[in-house]
């Protein structure tokens, strides 16, 4: 086998080495042994095995070991807790060269494949975690076992590649069109859903399930019940029935279209492809398109920006930039959430269930309160209904949540939170009477989106102690947090913050104290754009399509509808005021704000989205109609000039933050890179400000 | 208020030398595939219905600790509802775990039990955490020697002379043929649960046969090695028992209780009996042991034929032959060799004794009655006496 090189500046590959050991298989009743080989790179679970071309080398030398000894069968093996976790992905975004892409992929193919064309019958043992390059292994062995805890996936399709060594190819045939679209596709566009092991039973992905305590063993019984013929696995010929491949073929394309909002993303596409070439190809004919694939997907900006975008978010879980010193952050016994409406409910209740701290909710009067309560309490009871809660923690914890129209219960609290109705003066009237309760120590957070911190504490005794602390709806599943400091805003708060944010589990970026941080910055822009197209005269299905070939989750209008005209208004109001004339007041959403029209579409029976007519006789249409194209290039301009104005004025730090603001705050996909990485690929970047946002090669080819 | 106690099933790991083949393996993750395997094997007994678990280690800090008993339990998926209980008598730990809850179980408290005992002599060296009272020494209450099991062997030699050590390495050897032959004809395998073993350096394997036996020893051989306790002594590694890791389990129930579920009954409890003697020949603990339980059961050492001692150390064994009259070489002592051969995991070996005579009973139906007996350190002895369920009648009374 040829040798191949890591790309120059890539990381040294963390080798995983395969060892064999022949298991006698007299006390497990068969004659002679097996050849067992144990993926294990020699670190804890923390670093997963990985696939880079030493490892594969190593690989390749275990199967020839096993294929040469008297072995009667030959199975494979991960370390504790992980089988593999695909292929060594920290190399790829170094590659610059199509052949060394295609040879990398063609090693994979070369050494896993052995496995399926062995002379003798092949297992995989799935202990652990199995992740696409470590998943497809397994599919190339002849039987497959896991153990009750692994989960397994495919997630190339997310990762913007495909499954392109043997798995796009093998499990179409093994498990069929449908359920491989499952896997392939569905799952990975579903934000990369791993299969549980009960799941990858039922799809047919593995053969048999065994509890971790004795997997090896019971693994080495299954293959001996396999290879005495007492146990017989039969599969399926899928290759027959045509119409089951162009349905479930078909079932893929609208998912990846209802993802992408109608774009064609490769990789998605490409991944059916190969899925539906799989009904009559050869597997080595499988394989060969399968490396063409890998290929050109890993020779284009779309997968570096993926990637880029994918580790980001996996730093940026664990690295909050700019944070100061743990150490700093105070202890938090106690939190008060002023507002019992639907947002403040939100906020109590994962404060609640994430820091099992009391939690108190203040509002105006008792029934506000009670209804809040009880929608905490529902939550709870709904939780432990799905039993993803004991009924012990939420007793717990509804007995940690109470309300009261007194805010003197606040005295004791070491964190209050404020969601009260968006109006600088109630906020700051309210933080003034909070001061003369709480301790000088407590934290004064809100959870504006647009109005200034720095107002809020102004006058204010103690304004080290007030900081932005802004959530994105629904609170519970988006996880990005936006903390904004002011001027005054000391590390304590802030480290308390974070603090606070990290048992929260979400992904925080600290901001500089500024209309509307980050994300409903950039939002409000870029919408604004598209709705000042519309009051020109573009038509609104022209104007609302203009982004589609990002591949956004959803279209301007739909966010509009999913935000509501009055929140939007309200914020661009604010903007317009603070930054200028560039935020424009769209006399439509002034129009839709009046009337009282909520969405500009609205869904039929069969989901399908049509304009509302209500909405439709709203609209000042102008008469200077734009093409698409044109309003696409506006709204990325405006998106680009906006992002370098919030770096020069020391919002963030970096680019990157914006760039995780996108992906985590408004779900923009990965492909985009969160989104400079697309706006210096396309050339708006310089076009609007001389220069790029990224380096050449960081999200991007170099 | 009171039932028979039999011994349903027994099963063990393949034992291992110490740093060796479980180096990288847990203790408690041995123990529990053994539980495991046990349950596996024995499918009419459901989990649920076992009253305790009574498992032995003679060190119970880390992966023995934990209160190991109920730990392990948990680890192998027993019923949270099953209880269970750690124990320790040193060597006899799992003989003492058999004849604690063997002792429930006819007061007619427990229907059914499961004792057991685990030992990780690589994670675990003899004397780790000891600390011996002072006054052991200040009031010359033991010798120094007591503290150390090779030193109560050689303490033994200077008691009988005339149990030399070429008669203990011919033992030994004797030992170590009878474990190759019973391993070469399968009959030690039958009762051996394979438990996968990590190695960062080898990857996964699997224990499949005992690691410590070493075919084809010559008295020779043994005549060279050298005597580490003192010099010119009797007591080698090669007439003792080794550093060893590994695992044991047995079910025992209530007679009746087994018979409605219509479970293998490989043995039936007679009598037990433990007994001390003076710390430094802690070896001859199974003499007054022994006679202690055959008093309690009305029989005689001639009744009893067949007998499991365990062989920390080949003088041991001889000094209970020889008070007993019995040859060093009677076919009627370890039938497949000993802990000499195959190895000692201390806590664990109490059962393994149990495993081998009720091996023994199915192949000798003529054989009514057998002994398990082992020596333990601080001086004490245990001893169960069993009866044979395969019992033919056509020997002995």
């Amino acid at each position: 086998m040829s040798e191949i090189k890591l790309p120059e500046g890539a990381p040294d590959e963390v080798i995983t080495a395969a060892h064999v050991r022949e298991i006698d298989l007299t006390l497990f009743g068969h004659n002679g042994s097996i050849s067992l080989i144990t993926l294990d790179n020699g670190m804890d679970h923390n670093r997963p095995n990985t696939f880079g071309p030493q490892s594969l080398a190593s690989l390749n030398e275990a199967i020839k070991v096993a294929e040469a000894s008297s072995s009667i069968a030959i199975a494979i093996t991960g370390k504790p807790f992980i089988f593999a976790a695909g292929a060594d992905l920290s190399a790829l975004s170094f590659l610059n060269d199509r052949e060394q892409a295609l040879a990398i992929g063609k090693l994979g193919h070369d050494v896993f494949r052995r496995l399926g064309e062995s002379s003798k019958p092949t297992f995989a043992f799935v202990n652990g975690l199995a992740l696409g390059g470590g998943l497809e292994v397994a599919l190339h062995c002849r039987y497959r076992t896991v153990a009750t805890t692994a989960f397994t996936a495919l997630p190339e399709v997310f990762l913007g590649l495909v499954p392109g060594w043997g798995g796009a190819t093998i499990l179409p045939k093994l498990i069929g069109p449908k359920n491989a679209v499952q896997v392939i596709i569905l799952n990975a566009l579903n934000n990369n859903t791993m299969m549980k092991s009960k799941e990858a039973l039922a799809l047919g992905v593995v053969d048999a399930v065994f509890e971790p305590a004795d997997f090896i063993e019971n693994s080495i019984k299954f293959a001996v019940a396999v290879l005495n013929g007492s146990m017989k696995i039969d599969r399926k010929d899928f290759t027959k029935d045509e119409n089951e491949w162009t349905e479930a073929i078909n079932t893929g394309k609208a998912a990846v279209a209802k993802k992408f909002g109608g774009a064609e993303i490769p990789q998605a596409i490409k991944a059916l492809d190969l899925i539906a070439a799989a009904r009559t190809n050869t597997l080595g004919a499988g394989f060969g398109a399968e490396d063409q694939e890998l290929a050109n997907l890993t020779m284009n900006d779309p997968l570096r920006a993926s990637l880029y975008a994918f580790n980001l978010i996996q730093k940026k879980r664990k690295k909050v930039e700019g944070a100061p010193k743990p150490a700093l952050a105070r202890k938090v016994s106690k939190v008060g959430v002023v507002g019992a409406g639907l947002m403040a409910s939100q906020l109590a209740l994962i404060i609640l269930r994430n820091l099992k701290v009391p939690v108190v909710i203040t509002d105006l009067d008792q029934e506000r309160i009670d209804k809040g309560l009880a929608y905490i309490r529902g939550e709870l009871t709904k939780l432990v209904e799905k039993k993803r809660m004991s009924p012990e923690s939420a007793a717990r914890l509804s007995s940690l949540v109470s309300g009261s129209t007194d805010k003197s219960i606040f005295a004791d609290a070491s964190f209050v939170i404020e969601a009260i109705f968006e109006e600088l003066e109630l906020k700051q009237k309210l933080f003034k009477e909070l001061e003369k309760i709480v301790s000088t120590e407590c934290i004064l957070a809100t959870n504006t989106s647009s109005l200034s911190v720095t107002k809020m504490s102004e006058g204010l005794a103690n304004p080290e102690r007030v900081i932005g602390f802004h959530f994105f709806n629904p609170v519970a599943i988006m996880p990005l947090l936006e903390i904004a400091r002011t001027p005054a805003t000391d590390d304590a708060t802030t480290a308390t913050a974070v603090a606070i944010g990290k048992e929260l589990k979400k992904t925080m970026v600290i901001v500089k104290d500024s209309p509307a941080f980050v994300v409903n910055r950039l939002l409000t822009r870029f919408m604004g754009e598209i709705t000042d197209a519309i009051d020109e005269g573009t038509p609104p299905d022209v104007a609302d399509s203009a982004m589609k070939p990002l591949g956004l989750p959803m279209t301007s209008l739909e966010l509009l509808g999913l935000v509501g005209p009055g929140v939007a208004l309200h914020v661009a109001e604010t903007l317009h005021k603070s930054l200028g004339d560039r935020y424009r007041i769209s006399p439509t959403m002034q129009a839709f704000v009046k009337e009282g029209v909520k969405t500009f579409y609205i869904k039929d029976d069969k989901g399908g989205l049509n304009p509302n007519p209500a909405a439709l006789t709203l609209i000042k249409a102008g008469n200077k109609a734009s093409t698409s194209d044109q309003v696409r290039i506006r709204a990325l301009k405006a998106l680009a000039s906006e992002a370098r104005l919030m770096l020069d004025e020391g919002v963030v730090s970096t680019a990157a933050e914006i760039d995780i603001c996108m992906l985590l705050g408004c779900g923009w996909p990965l492909h985009l890179g969160g989104v400079l990485p697309y706006l210096d690929r396309t050339g708006i970047s310089e076009e609007v400000s001389g220069q790029r946002f990224h380096p050449a090669g960081v999200a991007s080819l170099s | 208020m009171s039932e028979r106690v039999v011994l349903v099933d027994a099963v063990r790991s393949p034992f291992g030398k110490a740093g060796s083949l479980y180096s990288e393996t847990r203790a408690d993750d041995i123990m529990v595939r053994i539980l495991r395997g046990l349950l596996e094997r024995n499918p009419k007994v459901s989990p649920a219905l076992i009253d305790d678990v009574a498992i032995a280690a003679a060190t119970q800090t880390g992966d023995q600790g934990m209160n190991i008993g109920r730990s392990v339990s948990l680890l192998a998926g027993i019923p949270n509802s099953v209880p269970g209980y750690s124990i320790d008598r040193w060597c006899a730990g799992a003989l003492t775990a058999v004849t604690t809850v063997s002792g429930a179980i006819a007061m007619g408290q427990y229907d059914f039990a499961i004792a057991g005992g685990v030992e990780h002599m690589g994670h675990h060296p003899m004397g780790e955490g000891m600390d011996p009272n002072p006054r052991y020494l200040a009031e010359k209450l033991v010798d120094t020697d007591a503290l150390q099991m090779g030193m109560t062997a050689e303490r033994l030699h200077d008691k009988f002379p005339h149990l030399t050590k070429a008669r203990a390495d011919a033992y030994a050897v004797a030992s170590q043929n009878k474990t190759a032959a019973a391993y070469s004809s399968g009959k030690i395998q039958r009762d051996l649960i394979p438990v996968a073993v990590r190695s960062v350096e080898l990857g996964w394997g699997v224990a499949t046969v005992d690691e410590p036996p070493r075919p084809g020893t010559t008295v020779e051989a043994l005549g060279a090695l050298k005597t580490p306790f003192r010099p010119m002594g009797n007591v080698t590694a090669g007439n003792a028992a080794g550093l060893n890791d590994g695992a044991t389990a047995a079910i025992l129930a209530s007679e009746s209780k087994a018979k409605e579920l219509g479970l293998t009954i490989k043995a039936k409890l007679v009598s037990f009996a433990f007994a001390g003697v003076e710390p430094e020949i802690m070896g001859y603990g199974p003499v007054p042991s022994t006679i202690k339980a055959l008093s309690k059961a009305g029989l005689s050492i001639e009744d009893i034929g067949l007998f499991e001692i365990n062989e920390a150390f080949a003088i041991q064994v001889l000094s209970f032959l020889d008070h007993f009259g019995i040859a060093d070489d009677d076919p009627r002592v370890n039938l497949y060799g000993g802990a000499i051969a195959v190895g000692h995991p201390l806590a664990s070996s109490g059962v393994r004794l149990m495993i081998n005579l009720a091996r023994g009973f199915e192949e000798h139906p003529e054989v009514k009655y057998g002994v398990t007996t082992m020596c333990i350190g601080l001086g004490m002895g245990g001893t169960v006496i069993w009866e044979n369920p395969h019992f033919a009648g056509k020997a002995g009374k």
